[in-house]
């Protein structure tokens, strides 16, 4: 069977397409979500150091792991559109980058929430959380470029180029705070990187980052579906749905 | 092809040496930064040379920071910046150009008056000398890391602070490296794997960023 | 089964603050991004549909 895959690129086809993908994402995100909370709180054995504190691990090391999947997906997306020039690319990447700034703000809040009790300080530099920080600067970046500029083609061709040049920076940035961090000496505790980690623990993270996963798909295919309308707001196909919609 | 570049140079630096009161802003900015720290901070002489490299970065990271908007802000109004756009040059290599005379105006000033702040922190004589060094090597970085903020922002609503937010986490690659050069040096290591840091970073973004710069360009103008 | 009873579970080993404010924010940031796309979604339909109307 061929598809024509170019068919799916024009708002007016992918935005039913959308509309139909939605639930399925959303319902395994929920029974990942369930069964992983299953794992992280049932079955997970307490951490003999750390006591019940460490289960804080099951949603943050997830979320840092999507707040960084995300942003490579979106340079993924952004590349794709200006190489193409292709308008659903460029909207899938702006439709990712607020989920992306959440999911950021998430990691650096609940590991400041797993840092009070284990180091004792609501914020250490230590350098998953420095880079954490840098990276919700890079996200902030994107947004405020893209809502800054008027004319949606420029912003954007603008915020994929800017998408670009961030994901070629990203590893020297990496590499720079974790040089500096072992030159300044930080933290002894080295969040969820235990070095016998149980692999129920193990586990209970890679179901939670699946969760985060679908979640992730739904929502941007959501909110690319909002984009969708927005700009084409006075296209026909547009308003023909608006008329069909029950007010 | 040579000629466009040089013509583009000594034209920018022309402009630069007729409004000397640019020029004078990034110096002074850059003075009056790493002023307001001791008054901040108290005179004692041990905490003034322990955070010494990372205030004298930062204050250097932001006086670079000012002037972008300048840089292609003059010729996107008279016009100009299109004339590069459809020149049978290559416009990356025209974008060098403005980028290195960006920086022989507000980045190299900047480096040579450092050393005498750095005496004002009672910096010693071999860490004022890898300051100098660790600034040469570094602030290339800034203004062509730089010119990518100020050509993605150019003609933007509120241009002055959004290039701020998208070029200075860009720039802390190398506020680690060149404050970590001057730090190493006051603690009587060696600044040599810093500074070969600082000139890979100069030298990859000499490749990338004025292609990006270009690209940007094309973007914002068109 | 890791947990005596119930009240053991919420005292989460006497981090239940901790644990119980970082999968709250969780749920509530999910919560919150779904509703605001709703609402999103709905406000752009319902200006389409005034421009379609006129």
């Amino acid at each position: 069977m061929k598809i024509n895959w170019f068919k799916y690129s024009s708002p007016q086809t992918f935005y039913p397409l959308a509309e139909k993908m939605i639930p399925w994402f959303a319902w395994l995100a929920a029974i990942l979500a369930v069964a992983g909370l299953y794992i992280s709180f049932v079955m997970a054995p307490t951490d003999f150091q750390q006591g019940e504190a460490y289960r804080i691990i099951f949603v943050h090391v997830p979320a840092a792991w999507m707040s960084m999947v995300i942003y490579i997906v979106m340079a993924a997306w952004a590349g794709l559109g200006l190489a193409l020039n292709a308008r659903l690319s460029a909207m899938m990447a702006q439709a990712l980058a607020p989920t992306g700034a959440i999911f950021t703000l998430l990691a650096l809040v609940t590991g400041s929430l797993w840092g009070k009790p284990m180091w004792g300080a609501w914020w250490v530099w230590d350098a998953r959380l420095t880079s954490e920080l840098i990276l919700l600067f890079l996200y902030l970046g994107f947004i405020a470029l893209q809502s800054s500029i008027d004319d949606p083609r420029r912003a954007d061709r603008a915020g994929a180029l800017l998408a670009l040049v961030g994901v070629v920076n990203v590893p020297i940035i990496y590499f720079s705070v974790k040089w500096w961090n072992t030159l300044h000496q930080g933290s002894s505790i080295n969040m969820g990187a235990a070095p016998k980690m149980a692999a129920t623990m193990l586990l209970g993270m890679l179901l939670m980052a699946l969760a985060f996963w679908m979640y992730t798909v739904a929502v941007a295919l959501m909110r690319v579906r909002c984009i969708m309308l927005e700009r084409e707001r006075s296209a026909d196909w547009v308003k023909a749905l608006s008329l069909g919609a029950k007010s | 092809m040579n000629d466009a570049w040089l013509i583009i140079l000594k034209r920018d630096l022309l402009l630069a040496f007729r409004r000397r009161s640019d020029v004078a802003t990034t110096l002074f900015f850059f003075l009056i930064v790493s002023s307001l720290f001791p008054l901040g901070v108290g005179p004692e002489v041990a905490v003034l040379s322990s955070i010494a490299p990372g205030v004298l970065w930062v204050a250097a990271l932001l006086a670079g920071m000012i002037s972008l908007n300048r840089l292609f802000a003059a010729d996107f109004t008279d016009g100009s910046l299109e004339q590069m756009l459809i020149a049978p040059q290559p416009l990356a290599l025209l974008v060098l150009a403005k980028i290195l005379a960006h920086w022989l105006v507000c980045g190299l000033p900047v480096v040579l008056l450092a050393p005498l702040i750095g005496l004002q922190y009672a910096l010693p004589n071999d860490a004022l000398l890898v300051l100098v060094w660790s600034l040469l090597l570094g602030t290339p970085t800034l203004s062509l890391i730089g010119a990518i903020g100020a050509a993605l922002t150019l003609g933007v609503r509120g241009s002055g602070l959004l290039v701020a937010l998208l070029v200075l986490p860009l720039y802390i690659p190398v506020l680690i490296f060149g404050a970590g050069a001057v730090a190493a040096s006051q603690h009587g290591m060696s600044a040599q794997a810093h500074l070969s840091l600082l000139a890979a970073c100069s030298l990859l973004s000499l490749v990338l960023a004025p292609l990006a710069t270009a690209a940007a360009l094309r973007i914002s103008v068109e | 089964m890791q947990w005596a009873s119930w009240s053991a579970f919420f005292n989460m080993g006497g981090y239940a603050f901790y644990v119980w404010v970082s999968f709250g924010l969780t749920l509530l940031c999910v919560v919150w991004e779904v509703l605001a796309l709703r609402k999103r979604s709905a406000q752009a339909l319902r200006l389409s549909r005034l421009l379609a109307q006129e």
